[in-house]
């Protein structure tokens, strides 16, 4: 008899996840892949649009290039999911009836959750470029700007790649420096966070680059509004930043599916186990990538290697067996710091990023924690794995799904 | 490591934080307090033991979702907890370091 199993999301995630269930599953189990938009986005480009790295074209192809053959691709809107019924409804009424649910809708910015952030100024004087639209519209006003305060807020986390607001500071640093006008340019980075970044020995290195880079850094600075006409960012301690132009991090928030569904936190995050990757809202749903409430980044390194262990648990879980809690928070991440230099960093749940080499340890050729070109090479020849082997569910040669703990100088 | 706050000498972290919730009590909480320039009232208790609650049933806690619980919104919540509300209500309230930031 012919079993069900639909995917909620053709992102990385989703993507990656049809192709490898179709590779493992045989021709009794039908895969359907369920999503509303025609484009999949390389989203780690995003970051470099506004500097004119980047164009759309390196970023845009189109979805069903990357759904194998032998898995239905349905294009439209999710209205609800009924997990008591097994059953996920279209906006269009359209019911698929499922025996495994995968949820990897991911997460999005919610730039209206913040009061006085929409507005006229709105891709005029305040940006986000965590989508096409906003990065394209900052690359428009780089292109002329005669300089001024360029304040990048994140309003709150979690968000989706952690590190890439810190990577657009470096960015415009050297952008700046490039255009010969980095002296008419004051880079401000407000964060709600103690530091550059979540993980300790990871923010000393990162606010020592900062400091390098003479970008000024105002840590615990939790946003509650912004006013587009005296262009300044205030938050809830009363401090108050002015700026021209403001690179802003909004809020980000899951899918709006689950607050219908009723199945999600308050951030439409849905509630899952950080080692299987079931959800806690039923047995038979299991939930990847940045849609999830895992403490882990939401990143595509980490959706990659979420993969490994999903596939090996829904296929554990249609032959009855214990699921396997083989996922232990691992990321890997690329930061850009300009000039044709990034860091590296490799963590999980319970390792902060340190220093050391990658992927062979005491060899490399990567370096952790330490600005090089090499790494900065392996940033650029990311977006040829992504579009080539990540999502297309291949094993990437030498990185192992858990973190590796040899070549690594822990304490 | 051991340290001494108030009259009961208890292990805390690198950053201050307890280490076992049950070495908590209000004499302790009213100690960090104290250290952290604040004197707890009723309106402080109840933020402390809806954190508290919420770390026993291993909810990952945010300024956002204290602000959603009913108990405090995010104003009232730095008005009581000036600074890092949650870094320091959590220290008062015994239990780790939020990880809100990942």
């Amino acid at each position: 008899m012919t079993k069900n199993i639909v995917i909620l999301g053709a992102g990385t995630a989703g993507t990656m996840m049809s192709n490898h269930l179709r590779r493992a599953l045989d021709k009794d189990w039908k895969i359907t892949i369920i999503d509303q938009r025609t484009e999949h986005h390389y989203q780690p480009g995003y970051l470099f649009v506004p500097f004119g790295v980047y164009g759309p074209e390196d970023i845009v192809k189109p979805i069903e290039k990357f759904i194998p053959d032998g898995v239905n691709l349905k294009l439209g809107a999710i209205d609800k999911i009924y997990p008591e019924k097994d059953k996920v409804v279209m906006v269009s009424g359209e019911e698929f009836d499922y025996d495994i649910l995968i949820v990897a809708t991911g997460t999005d910015i919610a730039p209206e959750e913040t009061e006085g952030m929409m507005g006229p100024h709105w891709q005029k004087d305040v940006f986000d470029f965590y989508t096409l639209e906003g990065s394209s519209a900052l690359a428009k006003k780089f292109r002329d700007w005669e300089g001024g305060k360029l304040v990048i807020n994140i309003v709150e986390m979690p968000i989706k790649c952690p590190v890439a607001p810190l990577e657009f500071a470096f960015l415009a640093n050297a952008f700046f420096e490039q255009k010969g006008m980095r002296d008419k340019v004051d880079i401000v980075f407000a964060t709600p966070m103690s530091g550059a970044f979540t993980k300790p020995k990871a923010t000393e290195k990162l606010d020592y680059l900062l400091n390098e880079k003479n970008i000024e850094i105002v840590p615990d600075f939790n946003v509650m509004a912004v006013d587009g006409e005296a262009k300044t960012i205030m938050d809830y301690g009363g401090k108050e930043v002015s700026y021209d132009v403001l690179v802003t991090v909004p809020t980000n928030k899951g899918s709006d599916l689950m607050e219908r569904s009723r199945i999600g936190d308050e951030l439409n995050y849905i509630p899952t186990d950080r080692a299987t990757l079931q959800t806690k809202v039923k047995e038979n749903i299991f939930a990847i990538g940045d849609a999830t409430n895992i403490p882990a980044s939401k990143a595509g390194s980490v959706a990659h290697f979420e993969g490994e262990v999903l596939l090996e648990n829904v296929l554990n879980y249609i032959q009855g067996k214990d699921l396997k809690e083989g996922f232990d928070g691992h990321a890997n991440c690329f930061i850009e710091t300009g000039h044709g230099k990034a860091l590296l960093i490799d963590f999980n749940y319970t390792h902060e990023p340190v220093s050391g080499t990658f992927p062979f340890p005491g060899v490399g050729p990567l370096n952790l924690l330490k600005e090089s070109r090499m790494n900065h090479m392996g940033k650029m020849a990311f977006k040829w794995i992504y579009w080539n082997m990540l999502i297309t569910g291949r094993h990437l040669p030498f990185v192992t799904t858990k973190m590796q703990e040899a070549g690594k100088n822990f304490d | 490591m051991e340290k001494t706050i108030g009259n009961k000498t208890v292990n805390v972290s690198e950053d201050g934080y307890l280490i076992d919730l049950n070495e908590w009590d209000k004499d302790v909480a009213t100690a960090i307090a104290q250290e952290e320039g604040i004197t707890l009232a009723d309106d402080h208790w109840k933020v402390i033991e809806y954190l508290q609650n919420q770390h026993k049933n291993d909810v990952p806690l945010t300024i956002r979702s204290v602000g959603k619980s009913g108990v405090v919104d995010i104003k009232g919540f730095y008005a009581l907890f000036p600074e890092g509300p949650l870094k320091k209500a959590s220290r008062i309230s015994g239990i780790p370091k939020p990880v809100s930031c990942i």
